[in-house]
């Protein structure tokens, strides 16, 4: 193989192998990139992670939707989880506090992140909560339990053909993870 | 051929004639593109046996309702490793395999452009399959996940998952290295005269193969390492709790994977493009349409993706254009089917084992396709997703597809590697055996799929059983009958019909490509001198 394709080939194995690495970190470039997405359009039930402002809408007392409240615990986590309301029938624009409760069951101190999703997803981007323990980690005492609330409002822009929209919350036992990024 | 003769402390000229070195280190330390081509195809269908045996054991297992020989998890790790050792142990090799014998021949090189790096992206896939077949004899077993490794369940591997990870990291490294030779190759070492779209299609798709490898390979080892940081180094990509998502690994997955199906099927269509015309005794229909049509089924693979996951909850919009996305990809594949059809039309065919593989594949192809379509309209997908139906289907497009055209490919260039005929007869008992079991086993699934048997599950209701045992019974008469190819390999290059083949072969064979004007077998080394004259009858 004489000297020149020697180079070529070189040159076009160092071209090749630039792209490999460049689609590597495409790979990683798609987490952003989803993230940017979902949090533009409301996809996949992912909603605000933060306390949206308290805005004073029209209420449409016309208008009746039934929201479900369902919680689960991650990977059997040593808790106790429930709704203290499991189905409530409200009209559009109006402000609404349910509770949670939820209990540590073990003798050490837990940090645990509560996880909100809605379904149907695309109703997501109309579910504005004001408070929620989702926002933030929660640290219980040992055996500790405690009432918190959410309280929320259904955007009455809401399209037409949603009448049931559920709020799932799911626990998930962090005490062992360090660094958990929570946003 | 310099890289060769560094090797030989003996050999102090650059001397081009000599032989392959002596011994069984021969096959460890060769840069010959002949015996790579032939390690990767040895060892393709080593893995063949492996992850067919794997399917054996889903089938007797799902033979009768109820549970009969395996336990759950290790049934779900069979329906994973046989997928992952099938994919990236058989098919993907023993397509490279093909490309190192065949590609320096067919464009007149005297080798792969960078011979080393052939050498160690063999050995790098061997260490990698290993690696991974090692995972079935750790604590927790072997991946169980389903191949496509979807968290949060992958996860919950035992101790096998970092090294199912590193192995697909491996395997990742060896098909990139491969993928880089090979357009290296086409690129800077084809003869005076070979001009890009006087390459046979072989070529033609590997090109678009190895560009497709290039760009994919690296987002699943991206994906596969953020599973590995999610569970060991406390990131959070897929991980609810620390803000991610599972549903984000589907998507980094399928953008991999659904040009990863097409690596498998794209240089299938270009073997099936190569022997069809020799055999109907006419000129390839429409070349140039098979090249335009091969490189726009690569750029459609890359954005399709979404069509694996309709059911996550899309909005409407995603669903319509990942739908009519889909869609697209029937008229290039459409246009290759028509023109291997017109290929035929009016041919004088004769049906060696080569060319009756090669019609199979063209109408069982067109069936996976066909079930590909129905799965490509978002409402009714709902009802096939994750059932026996797209088991079915993906089987479909795979094995009488990708495997039938792999056993022509070996019918038709064995005689040319070993220089003996292989037993027509056999070859011929083979596929028809192969061809009426391979529906047996794969048919009946569609019916399963439709009335709602879900894939990967080793239990089943009742109302499926018939169904079952019929396909189980096609399987075990489609993996007995595969012995035969393995028989008539084996024959082959002992000696086979004893009967001494021509340098064409097959009867104008010279016309089609340059591999058929090399003596057969071809000596260890070909084209160290480019030929003159450039074959155009593929065109």
């Amino acid at each position: 193989m004489n000297e020149a394709l020697k180079q070529k080939n070189a040159k076009l194995v160092r071209k090749l192998l630039l792209v490999a690495v460049a689609m590597f970190g495409f790979g990683y470039a798609l987490v952003p990139l989803y993230d940017v997405l979902c949090d533009i359009t409301g996809l996949n039930g992912k909603v605000a992670s933060s306390a949206v402002k308290d805005v004073v809408y029209a209420v449409d007392k016309s208008r009746e939707i039934t929201v479900e409240f369902i919680t689960s615990l991650n990977e059997a986590a040593p808790m106790e989880f429930r709704a203290e309301t499991k189905k409530l029938k409200i009209h559009p624009g109006e402000y609404y506090t349910v509770n949670f409760y939820a209990e540590n069951k073990t003798d050490k101190v837990m940090k645990a992140q509560a996880i909100p999703s809605i379904s149907p997803g695309l109703a997501a981007e109309y579910f504005k909560k004001t408070e929620c323990f989702c926002f933030t980690e929660q640290i219980f005492k040992a055996r500790e339990g405690r009432t918190m609330p959410v309280r929320f409002v259904v955007n009455p822009d809401l399209p037409k053909q949603y009448k049931t929209i559920t709020l799932a919350y799911t626990f998930f036992d962090n005490t062992k993870i360090v660094n958990t990024k929570t946003n | 051929m310099s890289a060769v003769v560094a090797e030989h402390d003996d050999h102090h000229h650059d001397d081009h004639a000599h032989g392959p070195e002596k011994g069984f280190l021969r096959w460890i330390i060769t840069t010959n593109h002949k015996d790579i081509g032939t390690l990767y195809l040895v060892f393709a269908l080593a893995m063949f046996f492996v992850g067919g045996a794997m399917a054996m054991v889903i089938r007797a297992e799902l033979f009768e309702p109820g549970m009969q020989f395996v336990e759950p998890h290790f049934f779900n790790s069979m329906t994973t490793m046989h997928a992952l050792v099938m994919v990236f142990g058989a098919v993907m090799p023993a397509f490279v395999g093909l490309a190192n014998w065949m590609i320096p021949m067919m464009i007149g090189a005297p080798d792969m452009a960078l011979p080393r790096m052939n050498n160690m992206s063999f050995w790098v896939l061997v260490a990698g399959v290993l690696l991974l077949a090692s995972t079935l004899f750790m604590e927790g077993g072997a991946p169980a996940s389903g191949w496509t490794l979807y968290p949060p369940l992958v996860l919950q591997t035992g101790k096998a998952l970092p090294f199912a990870i590193f192995s697909v990291h491996l395997l990742g490294i060896s098909s990139i290295m491969g993928a880089i030779n090979i357009i290296a190759t086409i690129f800077n070492m084809r003869a005076p005269g070979m001009t890009l779209m006087k390459m046979p299609l072989f070529v033609w798709t590997w090109l678009i193969t190895a560009f497709l490898l290039i760009a994919v390979m690296p987002v699943f080892a991206g994906a596969v390492t953020m599973l590995l940081t999610d569970k060991f180094f406390g990131t959070s990509f897929f991980d609810a709790a620390g803000g991610g998502d599972p549903v984000l690994y589907q998507h980094i997955f399928w953008f991999f994977g659904h040009p990863e199906v097409y690596i498998m099927i794209l240089p299938t269509f270009g073997v099936a493009s190569t022997i069809i015309p020799v055999f109907a005794r006419k000129p390839l229909f429409g070349y140039s349409s098979m090249v335009y049509a091969t490189a726009s089924i690569a750029f459609l693979s890359f954005i399709v993706w979404a069509h694996h996951m309709f059911t996550v909850g899309m909005p409407i919009a995603g669903e319509l254009y990942f739908m009519y996305a889909t869609m697209l990809i029937a008229i290039p594949t459409g246009v290759k089917v028509f023109n291997w059809t017109a290929t035929m039309w009016k041919g004088a065919m004769t049906f060696e084992a080569p060319m009756l593989f090669s019609i199979a594949f063209v109408v069982l192809f067109t069936m996976g396709g066909f079930t590909g379509l129905m799965m490509s309209i978002a409402p009714s997908d709902f009802q096939y997703h994750d059932t026996y139906f797209i088991v079915a289907h993906f089987h479909y497009t795979l094995v009488p597809a990708s495997i039938f055209i792999l056993m022509a490919a070996g019918y038709y260039w064995l005689p040319k590697w070993t220089g003996h005929m292989y037993n027509e007869k056999i070859g011929q008992l083979h596929f028809w055996l192969s061809v009426v079991s391979v529906n047996i086993l794969f048919f009946p699934q569609h019916f399963l799929g439709l009335a709602g048997m879900p894939r990967r599950i080793p239990d089943y209701a009742v109302q499926f059983a018939d169904w079952n045992m019929i396909s189980s019974i096609g399987g075990f008469i489609f993996g007995a009958s595969q012995l035969l190819f393995l028989y008539i390999v084996i024959d082959t290059i002992r000696g086979g019909t004893g009967e001494k083949v021509t340098d064409e072969v097959w009867e104008d064979a010279h016309k089609h490509g340059l591999e058929w004007t090399l003596p057969s077998p071809p000596p260890y080394h070909t084209f160290t001198t480019p030929p003159t004259v450039i074959p155009t009858e593929h065109i």
